[in-house]
Parts: structure tokens; C-alpha cells; sequence
């Protein structure tokens, strides 16, 4: 139905995707703010993004990368949509955390984990005062912010944006297996799909193509992986935050991976070509 | 038959729990007693009690059941092997007193001369409960196995496991409960999860021997890291939405779903003075309102705060008995003395959520999930009446004050009409019977 090549020059005329998902969580937050309330705060969502931004231009500077907010806008904002606190300076710590881990949990060059996902964890495991929002958006945002972070991922992401799709059907096939296993309804697997976390999880931060596997075949086994551990301590352990402890948990399989299946490095890169305008 | 069929789908929906709102006056403890809705606003409706610590549940479910009580029956899935002693019945004083307590509430103030100051509060509110299940001894050969039976005050109560959902079906209908179409089903996911089925009915004889004239509402403890209300089984043959509220009592903070949109109920706005005598209809007008907003498919808090205090109350605060009774064990007091935060010292406290939840089988395909947040944010349904100054009084601030009267009484009639979705002539005229007249177009 898409002519390959169309999309392969809509993409190169298209600017770095990063904006485009900076554009797509700005929205989210802003329909959460003003219209539907699913849990975020203005002040919590400041403190997330701003300590992002101070934290990725403090560590550039000391390493002596070059200075690039993009990154750490999403993950400031993933945070906010994600994270809930009793106390607005949680988010700062957290953003801190997230940031921090990138510069310091490196192998090979490439940072581990990806940085909301390890923040969200490690803030979990040791702040008495976060929980996870299940990011229950209701059912017209939830389609809306599909169909945006498809868009997006079609359009102008990286070719290892197929993780987000590896991970979600992995996910969905589970989940309607449990499904055919209980003799449960169609409906309820369907339910368990709308849940506006699962798609920040998917789109954001497993499919972070700076902590996903070089190589295709690693990066359907990881998403595989992952799905496979989170619906073991969904629905065997009664854990909450499962998808982002099993994230978390098989990180370290992506050095694995990448040393069984190499393949080329990722690089953020705007697709800007000479003579378009920015 | 019908009289069968009718207990089954009672005690059925109470393992799905029931519920009911009755409105019930509430006690002038700090402020003056305002208004009340005094019939069932919610029919249909049932009143569950959780009490989360760490794994460890409490699940009390009370039904407006009021049939005869020989016919009464529950099935409640558990997620483990229920003892003797995790099991109990409650007094039903005791969750009519945390009902009344959390309910959403109308405050009433006096303006205050302009030309000088003063003020007055107030506080009220509406809702219900019961409960229910039932046995057998050839069961094994039906796949199912009564794990245990156990005598608890004027309940026989029995422990199921199954193999098979047809087998259990099977079992059910030959003890006489009659099953709907649709329940094997879920009783058969049920059963693949591991669950056991807790199982009550009416001992009539104990029940006279102790004289009780009601059914209490029963309680189980377990240990699971299970946490969710299961309300499926109340879906199958349900004619329309039913109502289910849960008062969850915790020691960290609001209880929310995980898996439902949970949402604030609107709240903390004025509203004409005639809703005094209509507070039970304008709440359940606005509920209903704010359900259909979410399609259905929302839990609404219409109540979180520390057990410890209130502002303004609706009731009497529970006394640390109640609350223990309650399941929330953890405080380490059972005396009558009122429940209070001052004489914690240290010790964990307890979070109260009053959750209200309108489901069918088509929006609430799934059992409600739930977690503990760590929000200790105070929130009520809480609408305010608000008496206009009449005094003769002149000076600036009084001639202004009654220029904007006309104003804010246009206010209020928005309010309620966007609130309840009530039509607009019918509030302008009953405003305007109770003198506040809405300024001519």
C-alpha cells in the first residue's frame, strides 16, 4: 500500500524523530494538564524536566560531549507522564538518577540501561515516596498516542524502531494466550492493552535505540525477553511496576546480544539534508 | 425457582460485591447537621471493606440483600486457603459508621455582613450494605473438593476448590444455586488462576440462637499478593450497571485502581440553597453524570484522608474498635476511645479511599485492580451551600454584596446544571422558590 521509497524520502527530509516524540509527550502532558487529569503535576513535571536538562548539560560539559537536550527533554518527560511522588523533589532525584545512569553505567561506549526506565526502578526500590502511574488516559487518548508514536516511528524513526513493534506484539500475543488459557473474554486482553504506560514503555524506552541491541534478530529476542518476564511477575507475582523491572533486569542481555549478533552502532543523527531549513 | 434463581444472582453479585447508597444522617460533630438523602440513591448497590497490609487483606462485603435469609447465598473467589480464623462477621453498624464517615458531604455557611464578619459549617451524606453463599458432600466426584467447612456465627461457610468449571457448575446447581448462563466462564478462569471459592449460606437455626434478626456482613483475612476486588462473577446476567463501593483502608496512602481510570469526583463547589432538601438525588445526578463522562469505565474517589481527622466530619469518628474491626489491625488498639491521629505515636496510621465504582460486563471486563500510592492528599466530595447575607445594614461593601447576588445565584444554577445535568427552568424556578431569584435576561 506505501511505496518504500516515499517513505524513505519523507524520512530523509524529516528532522531528527526526537522532536517529533518531544512534540507528541509535550501534548500528553498538556491534554493531562488541561483536559483529562491522569496524574502528572505541574510542579513534579518541572522538577523532572528541568533536573534533566541541568544533569545532561552538567555531565557533557565534565565528560566534554557535545551538549544535546533532546535526549534528556523525553526522558524528563517520560518521568513526568510515569513517575508519581509524594514530594516534588523526587522528581529532580529521579531525573538526576536517570541522566546520571547514562554517563556512568557505560560498556563499550553505550550506556546500559535506558536512563526513566532505571530511574523509575531504582526510585522504587529505594524512595518510600513514589509509586508508578498505570497511565490509564481512557480510550481516546490511548488511540490518539498510538497512532502518534506509530506515525512517528513509521516516519522518521531509526530502523531499529522495530523493537517497539517486537515488544508490543510479544506482549499482546501473551496476554491473548492468558486469555485462550483462562477462557477469558476477548475484551479483557483488549482492556489490559489500553494502558498509556505500556505505551511509553514501548515507544520511549525499550525501544531507546541507544540501549536496544545493535542487530535485528537481538532486538526481537530482547523484546521477547522482556515481555516474556513482565507478564511472569504481572500476573504470577503481582508486581505493578513488572515492565520496567524486567527491562531493567535483561539490560545487561543487550551486551550479550550485541557480542552474538554485532552489528552496526546507533547514532542520533538528524536526517537534515543540505538546503532544508530547520 | 425464581426464588432460587433470585438468591444465586444475590449471592453471586455479592462475591462480585454488592451495594446500595442509602443516605443516612450524619451527626453534627463539628458543625451543624445539614441535610441527608434518606432512601437507597444507588440501587443495586453493595459496600466492601479492604484493609491492605503489605500481603495481607481484609475483605469484608456487606449486600442490601432482603430477601428471606434461608435463601441467601455467596460465592467468593480468594486467592488462597481461607482458616477458620481468618474468617468473621462484622457488625453492620460498623460499616454504615465508615460509610456515613466518608460520604460525600454538603457544608453549609452564612455569608457574613459585609460591613462587618462570621461563619458556620456543616456536613452529611448517604450509603448501605450485606452479603452471602452455601455446600456439600459428594463433591468429589464433581471434580470439586470441600477443602474445609467451617460453623461462623449465623453462617455456614464451606472452602472450594475445583478442577474443571463445568464440574463446579455441576456441584452448584445440584446443592441448589441456581447459575446463571455466563458464570462458568468465569468461574473457570477462576479456577486456572489457582483460585479457591469461599462459600456461605444461612445457618437458620445458630442464626436464632443468637438471637440475631439480620445478617452480618462477613470477613475474610489471606495473605496474597492478590490485591483487586472481584466483581466479574456480579456481571453475568446483570440487568444494567450496578454500584460498588469500597472503603480501603491502608497504611501508606490512597488506594487507586491499576487497572481503571481512577478519577476525582467533581467536588468543592457552590450550589443552590433548595439542594438542601435534595442533597440524595443532586449527589446520585451527579455521579451518575460524571460516570457517563468516563463511558462507565472509571473508579471515582469520593474520599481520601487520614483515619485520624476530618474536616468538616460527616459523622462521629470510628472508634479504634471499629477500626480494627474493620481489618485495620495494624494500630494495636481495640477500645472504644475515638480513632485519632494525636494518639499514634509513631505507629503506622490509616489512609482511608472511598472508592465508587458503576460497572457492567461491557466496561468492566475485568477484575479491579488494585495499589497503594504513597498520596496522603486529602480529598472529599464536598458541595457547599452558602446563605445569602439579608441584613439592612448600608455601607459600600453591602451595596456592592447585593449588587452581585443576582450574579452569583446565576453562578449556582450553572453549577447544578452542568453538575447534574438538570434542566435549567426547573432549577431556576425552584431557586427561585427558595429566594434566590435568577436575575432577568
Amino acid at each position: 500500500m506505501t511505496d518504500p521509497g516515499l517513505v524513505e524520502r519523507l524520512r530523509q527530509r524529516l528532522p531528527d524523530a526526537r522532536y517529533f516524540q518531544i512534540a507528541a509527550l509535550s501534548s500528553l502532558l498538556a491534554v493531562n494538564c488541561l483536559r483529562i487529569d491522569f496524574g502528572a503535576r505541574p510542579l513534579g513535571s518541572a522538577m523532572a524536566i528541568g533536573a534533566a536538562l541541568l544533569t545532561q548539560w552538567v555531565c557533557a560539559r565534565m565528560t566534554g560531549a557535545t551538549v544535546d537536550l533532546k535526549s534528556p527533554l523525553i526522558t524528563g518527560l517520560s518521568l513526568s507522564l510515569l513517575l508519581r511522588a509524594d514530594a516534588p523533589w523526587l522528581y529532580a532525584v529521579a531525573a538526576v538518577v536517570a541522566i546520571g545512569s547514562k554517563f556512568a553505567l557505560r560498556v563499550d561506549g553505550k550506556h546500559i540501561f535506558n536512563p526513566a526506565g532505571f530511574a523509575i526502578v531504582v526510585l522504587l526500590l529505594t524512595s518510600n515516596g513514589v509509586w508508578i502511574s498505570p497511565g490509564q488516559w481512557g480510550a481516546d487518548v490511548w488511540f490518539a498516542a498510538l497512532l502518534a508514536f506509530m506515525a512517528i516511528l513509521v516516519l522518521s524513526a531509526a530502523r531499529r524502531a522495530d523493537i517497539a513493534m517486537f515488544f508490543l506484539l510479544s506482549h499482546a500475543a501473551l496476554l491473548a494466550a492468558r486469555a485462550l488459557w483462562l477462557g477469558d473474554p476477548l475484551a479483557i486482553p483488549l482492556h489490559q492493552l489500553q494502558s498509556g504506560s505500556l505505551l511509553i514503555f514501548a515507544f520511549f524506552m525499550i525501544s531507546d535505540p541507544r540501549t536496544a541491541p545493535d542487530s535485528a534478530a537481538g532486538r526481537f529476542l530482547f523484546a521477547f525477553a522482556v515481555a516474556l518476564s513482565a507478564h511472569y511477575m504481572a500476573f504470577f507475582m503481582q508486581m505493578r511496576p513488572a515492565l520496567y523491572v524486567a527491562l531493567i533486569l535483561l539490560s545487561p542481555l543487550t551486551l550479550l546480544l550485541d557480542r552474538l549478533i554485532p552489528a552496526d552502532r546507533f547514532i542520533w543523527t538528524g536526517a537534515v539534508q543540505p538546503g532544508v531549513s530547520k | 425457582m425464581s426464588n432460587i434463581a433470585r438468591t444465586f444472582r444475590a449471592g453471586v453479585a455479592a462475591a462480585a460485591i454488592l451495594s446500595q447508597l442509602a443516605a443516612g444522617p450524619a451527626s453534627a460533630f463539628c458543625g451543624f447537621y445539614v441535610a441527608q438523602a434518606d432512601t437507597k440513591l444507588f440501587n443495586k448497590s453493595s459496600k466492601v471493606v479492604l484493609a491492605r497490609d503489605g500481603d495481607e487483606t481484609s475483605i469484608t462485603m456487606a449486600s442490601d440483600y432482603e430477601g428471606d435469609v434461608k435463601q441467601f447465598a455467596v460465592v467468593i473467589p480468594v486467592p488462597t486457603f481461607i482458616e477458620r480464623k481468618q474468617i468473621g462477621v462484622v457488625d453492620p453498624k460498623t460499616i454504615d459508621h465508615i460509610d456515613r464517615f466518608t460520604a460525600p458531604r454538603l457544608v453549609e455557611y452564612d455569608d457574613e455582613d459585609p460591613c462587618h464578619p462570621a461563619v458556620a459549617t456543616l456536613s452529611m451524606m448517604p450509603a448501605p450494605p450485606t452479603m452471602s453463599l452455601s455446600r456439600s458432600e459428594r463433591a468429589r466426584s464433581y471434580g470439586v473438593t470441600i477443602e474445609a467447612s467451617y460453623d461462623v456465627a449465623e453462617y455456614d461457610v464451606l472452602i472450594l476448590s475445583a478442577k474443571q468449571s463445568d464440574g463446579l457448575v455441576a456441584w452448584l446447581t445440584d446443592n441448589h444455586y441456581r447459575i446463571p448462563p455466563g458464570a462458568e466462564q468465569v468461574l473457570g478462569s477462576y479456577i486456572k488462576q489457582s483460585m479457591r471459592f469461599f462459600v456461605a449460606k444461612v445457618n437458620v437455626d445458630r442464626m436464632k440462637a443468637i438471637g440475631a434478626n439480620y445478617l452480618r456482613p462477613l470477613q475474610v483475612r489471606y495473605h496474597s499478593p492478590k490485591f483487586m476486588v472481584p466483581l466479574r462473577l456480579g456481571t453475568v446476567n446483570a440487568k444494567g450497571p450496578q454500584d460498588l463501593v469500597v472503603f480501603a483502608l491502608s497504611k501508606q496512602g490512597r488506594i487507586e485502581s491499576s487497572n481503571y481510570r481512577t478519577v476525582m469526583i467533581p467536588s468543592g463547589f457552590d450550589v443552590p440553597l433548595y439542594v438542601k432538601d435534595e442533597f440524595g438525588p443532586f449527589y446520585k445526578a451527579l455521579f451518575e453524570r460524571s460516570a457517563a463522562r468516563e463511558n462507565i469505565g472509571a473508579v471515582f474517589v469520593e474520599y481520601a484522608w487520614d483515619l485520624g481527622w476530618c474536616d468538616p466530619c460527616a459523622a462521629n469518628p470510628l472508634s479504634n474498635k471499629e477500626v480494627a474491626e474493620l481489618g485495620a489491625r495494624w494500630i494495636g488498639v481495640n477500645d472504644d476511645a475515638p480513632y485519632s491521629l494525636s494518639r499514634l505515636s509513631g505507629g503506622d496510621g490509616v489512609f482511608v479511599t472511598r472508592l465508587h465504582v458503576r460497572y457492567d460486563a461491557a466496561s468492566f471486563p475485568e477484575d479491579v485492580a488494585l495499589l497503594e500510592t504513597k498520596d496522603r492528599e486529602t480529598y472529599q466530595g464536598r458541595y457547599v451551600l452558602r446563605h445569602p447575607w439579608r441584613g439592612e445594614a448600608s455601607c459600600k461593601a453591602a451595596d456592592d454584596y447585593r449588587k452581585e447576588l443576582p450574579g452569583s445565584f446565576a453562578t449556582l444554577a450553572r453549577n447544578l446544571e452542568t453538575m447534574t445535568g438538570w434542566a435549567h427552568s426547573d432549577i431556576a424556578a425552584r431557586m427561585e422558590a427558595s429566594g434566590q431569584p435568577l436575575p432577568a435576561k
